[in-house]
């Protein structure tokens, strides 16, 4: 597995801008053949950017890329992918209502071409599928795949055209630790065929588990080069951090009363994501309930029950012993719930609307911004202003549109709009994903607040690390089923991850009966 | 290429792009012109002249901006909650109809109080109309594009059934026309002097009504919410639904009173020519004003004013009228092409 | 008892064959435009400019296949003014689209005043004559109704069998398709997303457009205003009840013209008189409302309808 001296790919002075911020400055680094380099940085420091033109999806305001020699035009896919350029990108780019068969093909014949070699194509896919462990049913829907089979078609995608460049982004993100060794394997596999591969992670164990080499990027430009053989996690943790900020601490918590409690509660499947599936969840006081998984496994079933958008379909739902007959969101906010949503592009903000108007978003019909059906918007402007201070929003004022503010700033005016209402129960579903690590102290800190001061708080998160840090309790949902409640430190990762897969769960039913 | 969104758009593109717009319309519209073998200059002078030139000219475009206007405050609200009404032309009829059936001498009340009952039912059978589209898509997902188009065919056959049949005007001479509207039915003129009805005041009252209400009231914000972003509104606990079914209403009532101020204010009675695609101007109208409820005020009479001077030049220089239909149609599509420019930069790449 | 005796006349079914041939041209286009991801509502006016462009070349002279050709271009151009606003701007697909069918319908009444200052009534034209093709025709009732219709219809049907082997069979449809389900998939395969779309809303307008020539080439022999009326919106309808399908929109098509077909036989009979014809006329548009209403919940809509692309956007 050593590297083979010809350079496969090298950028040169790459830099690109996005209206005043500049996501790549002047990056150079190069991959040579059979090489794996990860490119390792926080969020926001410029990888996924610099994939992007790397792969042609951007042009570059300068620089070059070469490919085995060879300049490629830039902001061109077509080009890349002919050179042997194959990108598996974070968010997966697949047709849900084609087969994984047509997924794959797309593009690889010429267009207008009129017989296409179906049997031909679907004994490749079934070959290279075997030869790099990714078993897939070429006929299957991809709607109907679990997150880690679509990850496979993606990586046959790219093998299918013969790719010699491989970029993976985040590819680890959506799978349990067992799969991502799973994905080590095929990633093993195909390097010893001579494919180079850059790594995209800001997970330092499984840099230094698969890379040769790591290029760390902090705030679009390069800031090191180490060889994994020559360093560790801590020297790497400081080279991707620079100054490292402070995180919070996490002292343990004593549980008072049941706020919220789901018993028994059933849901119906949603499309190919799994509805509940006989749930019983207690969140108690002061307490950070966290709830791990595999993406697409219930997590947005339970979101949606907690946050009033799903009624159970069997089952029941107390707020403070009362029991629940209507569940709407309103009815949630109004029983002290808060809910950060897993979108805050598309559901938590309004994004033409002002921070003002995003501000009274849940709670409009409040006797303190309207009356009557007429709305007072001063009341909603200071309401507006008195968040923009508190929580250190940057922005110009409340007059401005949301979508001109950065992710982190957005997820302070839902985290100020919520908590503001001083809430019992804290929904909080993915919140700190996407931004930077600033803004996920900064998050964290203001969940871990609450806690203390004696609110109950459900932390819904693919990071397992992220769920092992902050909570003093741990479910882990498959399928739509719910683990027992294991206490912090109860579990190893490794032990988290089985029940992850789905492993624990038959077993606790024999044991139950 | 690609788009990207400008953070802070300049007042050159703000203003620019839109009035550029308009100067491509007046440009495309000369070599139209120039095709039918006129000048242009003087086609556009001829339709300037015949819109605003003169008193009789005014008030023609007031009046006949006066449906517009109804119309695009039916259109530009349900738009803005993106609820997609095309029907507009059925629900005027709608209203024209209920004018009719209580106006012709069913209800002996006086003018004071016949006309408000009149406005009012034209409200609701126009609200009602446009309520089973609404249904449709809230219940079954029925796109409404579709249906509220199909309404307006099937509304104007029902209408054409009524007027050959029930409503027929045993005076009209065999002709598919109702009866004429009691005098007591009828909208009085603003200015004695003046050949203009209190439906343009009517719709002048609505269109401030409107922008009140989408402005300040809960339910604007609720609308205007479910335009930009229904999951969102959905998350935050607005009814959705409730709020589709609401503007519907709205909406439907809105383009009711066009026929019903057409009917009371200039027809008096009911005929099947009573609206020459008001329904569908209306649309043209709400999109030029931006979906701004004031702003179709002044897009309604720029319209009319089209229309009104496209038929007095036609006569002068032998230019089709349909020539006024093809400049709306290009200023439309013009005008939606340079809102988005002033909001986004395009990218080669 | 009269109305079934008319569902077992040959006759009969003709007419709904040629009623339908219009709508299966049209429905065609439009699936081809949906599936790639783009709602057509120029569709009505795009059928009005092909009525009138293939009529025109043919009043003017030339054979009547070029007349189809030259509807089919200017149905096109119409396409590439849609999708030139619709795909790389991504504007409003509904506003562009009645746009278009507005700016079609009054350029197309424009030009025809502009050709034809002084007619009262449209002249005629020499139109394509039924070509009986031997042998089939002679099949009772069925292929005395589908083997003696105008090459137009012939051509209707050819046209539904290549479309489906082109969407299904080819790695193009596979590429217009996977472009209405899901875009970010073809551009991250190195196709061109902007490229597919417009390509597919230019030849689904110009198959709408052939539609359109079809009522003045096939079964009018004339062009007057409001000849389309409405029918281009039918065919959205029949485009959700056919589930994106040219098979299934076929279909559709067919059985919405028989009951079409039948109205108008209706309205002859003893039932008919009693019964304002009114009623009769509204019937098609009130199946297509029907059919919509069915067919909402089981539909199979493109995931990327009406969802347009911004490359570089996730």
């Amino acid at each position: 597995m050593t590297p083979s001296p010809v350079e496969a790919l090298s950028l040169e002075g790459i830099t690109k801008r996005f209206g005043a911020l500049t996501a790549n400055d002047a990056v150079s680094f190069s991959l040579r053949e059979g090489e794996v380099v990860a490119l390792l940085g926080e969020n926001g420091a410029g990888k996924t950017t610099l994939m992007n033109i790397l792969f042609g999806q951007y042009a570059a305001d300068s620089g070059t890329v070469r490919v085995f020699g060879k300049t490629l035009p830039s902001g061109n896919s077509r080009a890349a992918l002919d050179a042997g350029v194959g990108m598996v990108h974070q968010h997966f780019t697949l047709a849900d209502n084609l087969t994984v068969q047509e997924n794959i093909t797309l593009g690889a014949e010429p267009l207008f071409r009129l017989r296409a070699d179906r049997a031909g194509a679907r004994q490749r896919i079934l070959d290279l599928s075997e030869k790099y462990h990714l078993s897939v049913a070429p006929d299957a829907r991809v709607g109907a795949l679990t997150v880690g089979e679509r990850q496979r078609v993606e990586i046959l995608k790219a093998l299918y055209r013969d790719v010699r460049i491989l970029i993976l982004d985040e590819p680890t993100a959506v799978l349990t630790p067992q799969e991502a060794e799973d994905l080590f394997t095929t990633l093993r596999l195909a390097i010893a065929d001579g494919l180079s591969i850059i790594f995209i992670s800001h997970k330092l164990h499984e840099v230094m588990a698969i890379a040769d080499r790591v290029v760390v990027l902090r705030h679009g430009k390069v800031t090191g080069g180490v060889n994994t053989k020559e360093t560790d996690k801590a020297a790497l943790a400081a080279l991707m951090m620079g100054t490292q900020t402070e995180t919070p601490k996490v002292a343990n918590a004593s549980p008072g009363a049941p706020l919220l409690t789901l018993t028994n509660v059933t849901t119906r499947n949603k499309g190919s994501a799994p509805g509940l599936k006989d749930v019983t969840l207690s969140l108690k006081a002061g307490q950070i309930i966290g709830l791990a998984g595999v993406s697409g496994n219930g997590q947005a079933a339970i979101a949606d029950v907690v946050g009033g958008t799903l009624a159970p379909t069997t089952g029941t739902l107390d707020i403070g012993g009362r029991k629940q007959g209507n569940w709407s969101p309103r009815i949630a906010v109004q029983n002290g719930i808060a809910r950060i949503p897993e979108d805050r592009h598309k559901t938590g903000t309004i994004s033409d609307f002002d921070l003002t108007e995003n501000a009274i978003l849940e709670r409009y019909t409040d006797a303190e911004f309207s009356k009557s059906g007429w709305l007072n918007w001063r009341a909603a402007r200071n309401f507006a202003s008195e968040i923009i201070q508190k929580y250190d929003v940057r922005c110009p004022g409340p007059d401005t549109p949301i979508r001109l503010l950065s992710g982190g700033n957005m997820q302070k005016l839902i985290l100020g709009r919520t908590l503001e209402a001083n809430p019992n129960v804290i929904l909080a579903n993915q919140p700190v994903r996407g931004l930077d690590i600033g803004a996920v102290n900064y998050v964290h800190s203001q969940l871990l607040a609450a806690r203390d001061r004696g609110a109950a708080v459900l932390l819904i998160s693919e990071d397992l690390d992220e769920i092992m840090t902050l909570s003093d309790v741990v479910h882990v949902i498959y399928d739509g089923q719910l683990s027992p409640a294991f206490t912090r430190g109860q579990k190893s990762p490794a032990e988290l991850g089985l029940w992850m897969a789905g492993q624990g769960y038959e077993s606790e039913v024999r044991d139950a009966s | 290429m690609r788009l990207e969104p400008l953070t802070a758009p300049s007042i050159v593109r703000k203003v620019g792009f839109p009035i550029a717009a308009l100067c491509g319309t007046v440009f495309i519209a000369s070599m139209l012109a120039m095709l039918a073998g006129a000048n242009p200059f003087s086609v556009l002078g001829l339709i300037l002249k015949g819109a605003f030139g003169s008193q009789f000219a005014l008030l023609e475009t007031l009046n006949r901006a006066t449906p517009l206007i109804f119309t695009g405050l039916a259109v530009a609200v349900a738009f803005r909650a993106k609820f997609w009404n095309i029907g507009a032309e059925a629900q005027l009829y709608a209203g024209a109809l209920m004018t009719v059936l209580l106006g012709t001498g069913a209800l002996p009340w006086p003018s004071i109080a016949l006309l408000p009952l009149l406005a009012l039912v034209a409200i609701l059978a126009g609200a009602l109309l446009l309520l089973v589209p609404a249904i449709l898509k809230t219940r079954f997902g029925v796109d409404e594009v579709v249906t509220t188009l199909l309404f307006n065919f099937i509304f104007l056959l029902f209408i054409s059934m009524l007027l050959e049949g029930p409503l027929k005007d045993p005076m009209g001479m065999g002709w598919p026309k109702s009866a004429r509207l009691v005098q007591d039915a009828r909208l009085p003129r603003i200015f004695e002097s003046l050949r203009l009805h209190w439906g343009f005041g009517l719709a002048l009252i609505s269109a401030v009504g409107i922008w009140v209400i989408q402005t300040r009231s809960t339910l604007g914000y609720e609308m205007r919410a479910v335009g930009l972003n229904r999951q969102a509104a959905a998350f935050a606990g607005i009814p959705v639904n409730r709020v589709l079914l609401k503007t519907a209403l709205l909406s439907g009532g809105l383009a009711a009173l066009a026929g019903f101020s057409e009917v009371a204010g200039v027809k008096a009675s009911l005929t099947l020519d009573l609206s020459p695609g008001y329904g569908y101007t209306g649309i043209i109208v709400a999109m030029l004003a931006l979906l701004n409820p004031l702003g179709v005020v002044v897009a309604a009479l720029f319209v009319a004013g089209i229309f009104v001077g496209a038929d007095s030049m036609s006569r002068a220089a032998n230019v089709p009228t349909y020539l006024a239909d093809m400049m709306l149609a290009i200023a439309l599509l013009l005008m939606v092409l340079a809102i988005l420019l002033t909001r986004f930069r395009i990218v080669r790449d | 008892m009269e109305i079934v005796e008319i569902l077992f006349t040959a006759s009969f079914w003709a007419a709904a064959i040629r009623i339908a041939s219009p709508l299966i041209f049209a429905t065609l286009g439009e699936v081809i435009c949906e599936r790639a991801g783009v709602l057509n509502l120029g569709i009505e006016g795009i059928m009005v400019a092909g009525a009138f462009a293939g009529w025109m070349a043919v009043y003017s002279g030339t054979g009547l296949w070029v007349g189809v050709g030259v509807a089919m271009v200017v149905g096109m151009l119409f396409g590439l003014l849609h999708s030139a606003l619709t795909v790389p701007f991504g504007l409003s697909q509904h506003v562009v689209g009645l746009g278009v069918t507005l700016l079609a319908t009054s350029s197309t009444y424009y030009a025809y005043r502009l050709a034809l200052p002084e007619v009262t009534s449209p002249p005629k034209i020499v139109a394509f004559q039924p070509f009986e093709i031997s042998l089939l025709s002679e099949i009772p009732i069925v292929g005395e109704a589908l083997f003696s219709q105008t090459p137009l219809t012939y051509l209707a049907f050819i046209s539904v069998a290549v479309v489906a082997f082109i969407l299904y069979r080819t790695p193009l449809g596979l590429a217009v398709r996977a472009a209405g389900e899901n875009p970010n998939a073809v551009a991250a395969q190195g196709l061109s997303v902007t490229a597919i779309r417009m390509g597919a809303v230019i030849f689904g307008s110009g198959l709408m457009a052939v539609g359109g020539a079809f009522l003045t080439m096939s079964a009018f022999d004339s062009f007057f205003f409001e000849m389309v009326n409405g029918r281009g919106w039918i065919c959205i309808a029949l485009v959700v009840f056919g589930s994106w399908r040219p098979g299934k929109a076929l279909l559709g098509a067919v059985l919405f013209a028989a009951f079409d077909a039948l109205q108008i036989r209706v309205q002859q009979t003893s039932i008919g008189t009693a019964v304002p014809y009114q009623i009769f006329l509204m019937m098609p548009y009130i199946l297509s409302i029907l059919a919509l209403v069915m067919m909402s919940r089981r539909a199979e809509i493109p995931a990327a309808l009406m969802v347009p692309f911004n490359k570089g956007e996730r």
